[in-house]
């Protein structure tokens, strides 16, 4: 049986996402049979490919780099799925909302730092004005809530991709 | 002189209930559930918040129950798939205008707000959030109020009102700029007024009023004192 390709990628969140999918116990000898992690923060692949089967976007979009990513990664993913509550509200990264961007540097780089003081400008993407939740940029197919999801939703949603099941609205769902 | 009864059907079944009633009321006391969340057992209703939306037959409106009285001869539809698709719009309405983020609030595991939320199966909004600038009056001693989290129910201003019985709160300005404000638009802490009996803040069914000390998670609201109090002291409303 060919197996099916699935990335994860790790935007403005905590990684608390990623965590709880590792977080499945055994069910990861059973899935890794079936599956081919093709990318993301877990493996080395460098390159997002092209033709991924399902990938699971974590974290808000909260960069240029974020956005150009998410626009690749939508073109070459079958299935996008919204992975906890950054990726699908916004969340904690979008605390930061309501405070210019630039007011928001200076008061961490300059004002709150002991050494170094400068906002970077070099090697780091720019801020876009606010965080933003995944499915105000790219068409989402499924959206999995929670700070983090439990593990066995998330599970329970890649097996039943697996299965040709398309996880219906009876999904348990609860931001938070 | 006795209430008059008067016959309904809710969800084709037909129940008597007095006349005088609510929709919402008559539905409890037939054990029917129409969820809420403006509504608090005791104190007037406002209809502020379209959950509890209902449809009766012979009109294409919908009606929320906590303030349609009941007529002779009523039908009343509490679940349909167009009910829902109104109770979730409401939702996620309140759940984008202002700032509720869930995983850091004291009220998380224990909100009606995110309750609701899960009930009706949002696992995502289908509208922009709006991301506001709002304050959060820390003033007074014990208790705090935090504007990211209110969602306008006006739980707290009846409560205070009615069963307390000092009408610290108030309700501010219109539409989106609207806002709770203690005392003349005082800050809490500096309110006369207040009695700090805290009925505000266990009555408020989000974070919006809590105590001070609790962090995320810890803010268990003790609704049941509020409304067993409302009984014991055969409130009529
Ligand atoms: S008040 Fe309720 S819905 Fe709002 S952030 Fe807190 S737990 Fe979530
Ligand atoms: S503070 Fe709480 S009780 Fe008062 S209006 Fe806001 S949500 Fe309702
Ligand atoms: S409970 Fe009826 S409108 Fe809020």
């Amino acid at each position: 049986m060919k197996k099916v390709k699935v990335a994860t990628v790790w935007l403005d969140g905590c990684s608390g996402c990623h965590m709880s999918l590792l977080d499945m116990d055994a069910a990861i000898i059973s899935l890794g049979r079936k599956i081919d992690l093709v990318y993301g923060p877990l493996v080395d692949a460098q390159e997002f490919p092209e033709d991924v089967d399902v990938t699971l976007v974590e974290g808000a979009v909260s960069s240029q780099d974020d956005l150009n990513k998410v626009q690749k990664i939508r073109q070459r993913t079958n299935i996008l799925i919204s992975l906890g509550d950054c990726a699908v509200t916004g969340n904690v990264p979008a605390m930061r909302n309501s405070i210019p961007v630039q007011k928001l540097l200076q008061r961490i780089y300059v004002d709150g730092a002991d050494e170094k003081k400068g906002v970077p400008s070099e090697r780091v993407p720019a801020l876009l004005k606010q965080a933003r939740p995944l499915r105000e940029f790219v068409k989402v197919d499924i959206c999995l809530p929670g700070c983090p999801p439990p593990s066995k939703t998330i599970v329970g949603v890649i097996n039943d991709l697996l299965d040709g099941k398309k996880p219906n609205g009876n999904l348990k769902v609860k931001f938070g | 002189m006795p209430q008059k009864k008067i016959s309904i059907r809710i969800d084709g079944e037909l129940i008597s209930a007095l006349e005088g009633q609510t929709i919402l009321q008559a539905a409890k006391a037939n054990g029917k559930y129409i969820p809420t969340l403006c509504d608090l057992d005791g104190l007037t209703s406002v209809g502020a918040c379209r959950i509890c939306l209902v449809e009766v037959s012979g009109s294409e409106r919908l009606f929320p129950a906590c303030t349609t009285p009941i007529q002779e001869g009523m039908s009343v539809t509490t679940n349909s798939p167009k009910l829902t698709r109104y109770r979730r719009i409401s939702v996620e309405l309140l759940l984008i205008e202002r700032n509720h983020v869930c995983a850091v609030c004291v009220s998380n595991g224990h909100c009606e707000l995110q309750t609701m939320a899960s009930a009706l199966g949002i696992g995502t909004v289908g509208l922009a959030y709006n991301f506001p600038k709002l304050s959060i009056d820390m003033s007074h001693p014990r208790f705090v109020l935090d504007h990211n989290r209110c969602i306008l129910c006006t739980r707290c201003v009846r409560v205070c009102a009615e069963l307390e019985g000092a009408h610290m709160w108030e309700l501010t300005s219109r539409g989106i700029h609207a806002r709770i404000v203690s005392e003349m638009n005082e800050q809490w802490g500096k309110a006369t007024s207040c009695t700090s009996c805290g009925k505000c803040v266990h009555a408020c069914p989000t974070g919006a009023l809590a105590e001070k000390g609790w962090a995320v998670e810890e803010m268990v609201k003790k609704i049941d004192a509020v409304t067993s109090l409302v009984h014991r002291r055969g409130a009529q409303v």
